[in-house]
C-alpha cells in the first residue's frame, strides 16, 4: 500500500483493475478453502491416529468410531449432551483468544471463572427476595465485573510492569482458586452443609432455565452470542483493527500514536468478563450455589479450545462442539468398549498437536492455489509503480 | 418389567477406579452386583461433580437401559441426583451419603452410608497397641464432620488400650492432593510418628510412603496390604458388596427398600482389612474383642465423660451418644490425644 502515493500513479487500465479483482477473490477463496481444509485433515488425520492407539488397546477401531458418533451426535439426547459440555467452553475460550489477538497468552480462565462464579452468588445472596431477572442480570453482572478486572490487572501487569502474562494468569489462577476455596469454606459457607463446604443456595426462583425446546441452559446461547460480539469487535471495529495492530507489532502501534494500554487492559478485561460469565451460568444453571465442583478445569479447556480454533471467535463455537462431543462420548467408550477414561484425553492431546502442527502446511499446499506465485496478477498500485 | 430383559444396574465414580481408595471400594460393590445372576452393570469413571453427571446418568438411562443408578460421589446428591430423578420417576436412584430426607427429596431416590468410624476405632487400637513412640499421624483431607469423627475415633481406640498415645492430624485440604499427602506423611514420619493412617480419597500414596519411611500404616476406604508388605496393620474398608447385591435385588424382586439405610459392622456395610504380619497376637485380641462389642452394641465410642483436646468437655458424663445420634452428624471437635485443630 505504500509502494505508490496516488498522487505519482496514474490511473489504472480498466484490464488490470479487473484482473486484480478477480487475483484478490480467487486469493480468498484459497485461502478460505485452506483455513477450512487444513484443520479437517488435521481432524482426520487424527482421528486416524487415535484408531491405531484403540486399536493397540485392544478394541474394535469401527466399533469404537460408531460409539463415539452414537455417543456424541447420535441421537437428540446425545447431541445436547455435546452442546451442553460445550457451552462453558465457548465462554472460557474467549478468555484466552480476545488476549491471543494482541499477541499475549492468557490462561488464567479458570481463576476467572471461579471468582466470577463467586460474585455471581453475593449478587444474588445481596438481591434475595427481587425479581429473577433483575437478580440474574445482577449476577451476570458482578461476575463479568470481577472476572473482567480478574484478567485486567493481568494484562494491566502485562503492559504497565512487563509481566509475563502466561505466567502470571496461571500462577494467579492458584490464588483464585485459594480466594474461592477460603471463602466458600469459611466467611460465606452455609452452616447446614456440613459434609460439602458450600455457599448458601441462590434459591430455586433464581436458576437459570433451558433454552426452549431444548434440555441445555442458557449458558450456551451466552457463549454463542459472546463469539459473535468478539468477532464483530475484532475485525469490524477500529478497536479491533487497532488490537490486531499491537499483536502484529507492538512498537508499530506505539509509533503510531495507538493507547497500547488501554487497549491491553480493555481486551483482557473484556475476555475476564467471558470467563466470569461462564462461572455464573454455571452457578445459576447448574449447580444453584458455589462449592468447589465448580472447580473442574473449563478454564484450562478453554485454553485448549481456544488454540484449536486458532484463536478466531467463530471458530470457537465449532471446536467447542466437537470437544463437547469427544467429552460426551467418553463416557460411551467406558461403558461399551470397556476402554479407560484417559482414552478421550488421548484424542484431545493428538488433536492439539496434529492440528497445531498442521499450521505449519499453511501456503505450501499448492495444490489448494493451482497459480504459481510469479503470475499472480499484481495488485493495481504494484503493477502501474512497476511500470514507472 | 418383562421377564427375559436384563436387569441393568449403572455404577459412578468421581474418580479412577483403580484408586486403592474411595472409588475402588465402590467399584469392588459393583463387582459383587455384576457377579450375580441376570444382572449387568456399566461403570463410568472420572465423573465431575456438574452437569457431566447429570448427562452420565440420563445416557446410562437413555442409551443404556439401566433400572438403578449408583453414583457414588458425596457430591452428586445435590443438585445432580435430585433433578434427573425427578424427569425419571421409573429409575431407582440411590446415593452414598446418608443424605435422603422423606417428604423432601424424591420417591425414586434412596441413600445410604455406614458408620466406618467403627473400624477406625478398632485400627486405633491396634496402632495403640504396636506404636514404639506413642505417637500416631492421621492426615485428612477436610475438617468436615465425618472426617472429624474418624479421627477422633481412631484416637480414642488408640486410648482406650494405650494412654500416652496421641495422634498428630494434618490437614490437606482436598480429597484428592498426593502431593500434599506424601509430604504429610514424609514430616509426620520426621517427627517420630510410627503409625499413619489416613481419611483422604485414595491412600495409595500414604501408604507407599510409609513402607518406604519403614514405619506402620493402616488402610483406608479398601484393602491397600500389597502396596505395604511389611507395614500394613490393618485397614478400615467398605463392603459395599453387600450393600449393592441387596439394594439390587431388593428392587429386582419389585420389594420396597429402605430409602434411608445406614449400618456398621453388625449390618454388614463395613469390615477390617486382614492383619499384618507387624500385629501382635495381644493386638488382635483386643483389636476382635473391642469389634465384637462393637457389632452386638455393648460397646458405644461416644460414651461420656469426652473432653475435646482444649479441655472442654464434648460429651458429658452419662450421655452416651450411640451411632445413630444427630449430634455425631455435627461433630465440630478433636478429643483430647488429638495434636492439632481444625483450621477454620
Amino acid at each position: 500500500m505504500t509502494v505508490a502515493s496516488p498522487q505519482s500513479s496514474p490511473p489504472p487500465a480498466v484490464g488490470a483493475h479487473t484482473r486484480a479483482a478477480a487475483g484478490e477473490w480467487g486469493a480468498r477463496l484459497a485461502v478460505a478453502v485452506e483455513a477450512i481444509f487444513v484443520p479437517l485433515a488435521g481432524i482426520a488425520v487424527s482421528f486416524a491416529l487415535f484408531g491405531v492407539f484403540v486399536a493397540l488397546a485392544g478394541a474394535n477401531v469401527l466399533d469404537v468410531y460408531y460409539q463415539m458418533y452414537r455417543g456424541a451426535f447420535g441421537s437428540w439426547f446425545s447431541f445436547q449432551n455435546t452442546l451442553l459440555r460445550a457451552a462453558p467452553l465457548t465462554l472460557t475460550a474467549l478468555c484466552t483468544a480476545l488476549p491471543a489477538q494482541l499477541g499475549l497468552v492468557i490462561i488464567g480462565g479458570e481463576g476467572a471463572l471461579v471468582l466470577g462464579a463467586l460474585a455471581s452468588v453475593v449478587a444474588a445472596h445481596a438481591l434475595d427476595g427481587f425479581n429473577p431477572w433483575v437478580v440474574l442480570v445482577a449476577m451476570g453482572g458482578a461476575a463479568c465485573l470481577v472476572g473482567g478486572a480478574w484478567i485486567g490487572l493481568q494484562g494491566g501487569l502485562r503492559t504497565l510492569r512487563g509481566v509475563n502474562e502466561t505466567i502470571s494468569s496461571l500462577l494467579l489462577n492458584y490464588i483464585a482458586i485459594g480466594i474461592f476455596k477460603h471463602l466458600v469454606e469459611g466467611p460465606m459457607r452455609d452452616p447446614a452443609s456440613l459434609n460439602k463446604p458450600s455457599t448458601r443456595p441462590i434459591g430455586e426462583a433464581n436458576a437459570l432455565g433451558s433454552i426452549p425446546g431444548m434440555d441445555v441452559h442458557w449458558g450456551l446461547a451466552y457463549g454463542v452470542a459472546a463469539c459473535f460480539a468478539a468477532y464483530v469487535l475484532m475485525r469490524r471495529t477500529t478497536f479491533g483493527f487497532a488490537a490486531k495492530i499491537i499483536g502484529g507489532n507492538v512498537r508499530a502501534a506505539l509509533l503510531s500514536g495507538l493507547d497500547v494500554h488501554r487497549i491491553v487492559i480493555v481486551t483482557c478485561t473484556v475476555a475476564g468478563a467471558a470467563a466470569g460469565l461462564a462461572g455464573m451460568a454455571e452457578v445459576a444453571a447448574v449447580h444453584g450455589t458455589a462449592n468447589a465442583s465448580l472447580i473442574v478445569g473449563y478454564g484450562y479447556a478453554g485454553v485448549l479450545v481456544a488454540f484449536l480454533a486458532r484463536q478466531h471467535p467463530l471458530g470457537i463455537v465449532p471446536v467447542s462442539i466437537l470437544l463437547g462431543g469427544i467429552g460426551a462420548s467418553g463416557g460411551l467408550l467406558q461403558r461399551t468398549e470397556h476402554l479407560p477414561d484417559a482414552t478421550v484425553n488421548v484424542l484431545e492431546g493428538i488433536l492439539f498437536t496434529v492440528i497445531l502442527a498442521s499450521e505449519t502446511l499453511r501456503g505450501r499446499l499448492h495444490f489448494l492455489s493451482p497459480r504459481p506465485v510469479q503470475n499472480a496478477p499484481l495488485p493495481a498500485a504494484v503493477e502501474t509503480s512497476r511500470a514507472a | 418389567m418383562p421377564a427375559q430383559k436384563v436387569f441393568a444396574a449403572g455404577f459412578i465414580y468421581v474418580g479412577p477406579k483403580g484408586d486403592y481408595g474411595y472409588n475402588q471400594a465402590h467399584a469392588q460393590g459393583a463387582a459383587v452386583v455384576a457377579a450375580m445372576p441376570g444382572i449387568k452393570i456399566r461403570e463410568e469413571e472420572n465423573v465431575p461433580e456438574t452437569e457431566d453427571v447429570q448427562k452420565t446418568m440420563q445416557s446410562m438411562i437413555e442409551l443404556d437401559g439401566v433400572s438403578v443408578l449408583f453414583p457414588t460421589s458425596f457430591g452428586y446428591f445435590d443438585p445432580h441426583i435430585l433433578k434427573v430423578a425427578k424427569k425419571y420417576p421409573n429409575v431407582t436412584f440411590l446415593h452414598c451419603g446418608g443424605l435422603y430426607q422423606e417428604g423432601k427429596h424424591p420417591a425414586n431416590v434412596g441413600s445410604y452410608f455406614g458408620y466406618i468410624d467403627e473400624a477406625q476405632y478398632v485400627a486405633g487400637i491396634v496402632a495403640g497397641m504396636t506404636t514404639k513412640s506413642n505417637k500416631l499421624g492421621f492426615i485428612a483431607a477436610k475438617p468436615i464432620p465425618q472426617v472429624l469423627r474418624n479421627i477422633n475415633s481412631f484416637t480414642l481406640g488408640a486410648r482406650s488400650v494405650n494412654p500416652k498415645a496421641t495422634t498428630s492430624v494434618v490437614f490437606t485440604g482436598d480429597w484428592s492432593l498426593p502431593v500434599k499427602e506424601a509430604e504429610a506423611a514424609n514430616s509426620l514420619a520426621d517427627q517420630g510418628v510410627d503409625v499413619l493412617t489416613m481419611h483422604v480419597d485414595s491412600p495409595k500414596v500414604i501408604v507407599e510412603t510409609a513402607e518406604k519411611r519403614g514405619i506402620f500404616v493402616s488402610g483406608y476406604h479398601a484393602d491397600q496390604s500389597t502396596l505395604a508388605p511389611k507395614g500394613y496393620l490393618t485397614g478400615a474398608e467398605w463392603n459395599w458388596g453387600k450393600v449393592y447385591s441387596d439394594y439390587v435385588s431388593w428392587i429386582k424382586a419389585g420389594q420396597s427398600y429402605p430409602h434411608l439405610l445406614r449400618g456398621g459392622f453388625k449390618e454388614g456395610f463395613i469390615k477390617m482389612s486382614p492383619y499384618g504380619a507387624a500385629v501382635s497376637g495381644a493386638a488382635k485380641a483386643e483389636a476382635d474383642a473391642a469389634k465384637a462389642k462393637l457389632t452386638d452394641g455393648t460397646l458405644v465410642i461416644y460414651t461420656g465423660p469426652i473432653k475435646d483436646n482444649t479441655g472442654k468437655t464434648v460429651v458429658p458424663a452419662g450421655t452416651v451418644e450411640t451411632q445413630t445420634d444427630i449430634n455425631l452428624e455435627k461433630m465440630n471437635y478433636l478429643v483430647e490425644g488429638v495434636v492439632g485443630k481444625i483450621p477454620s
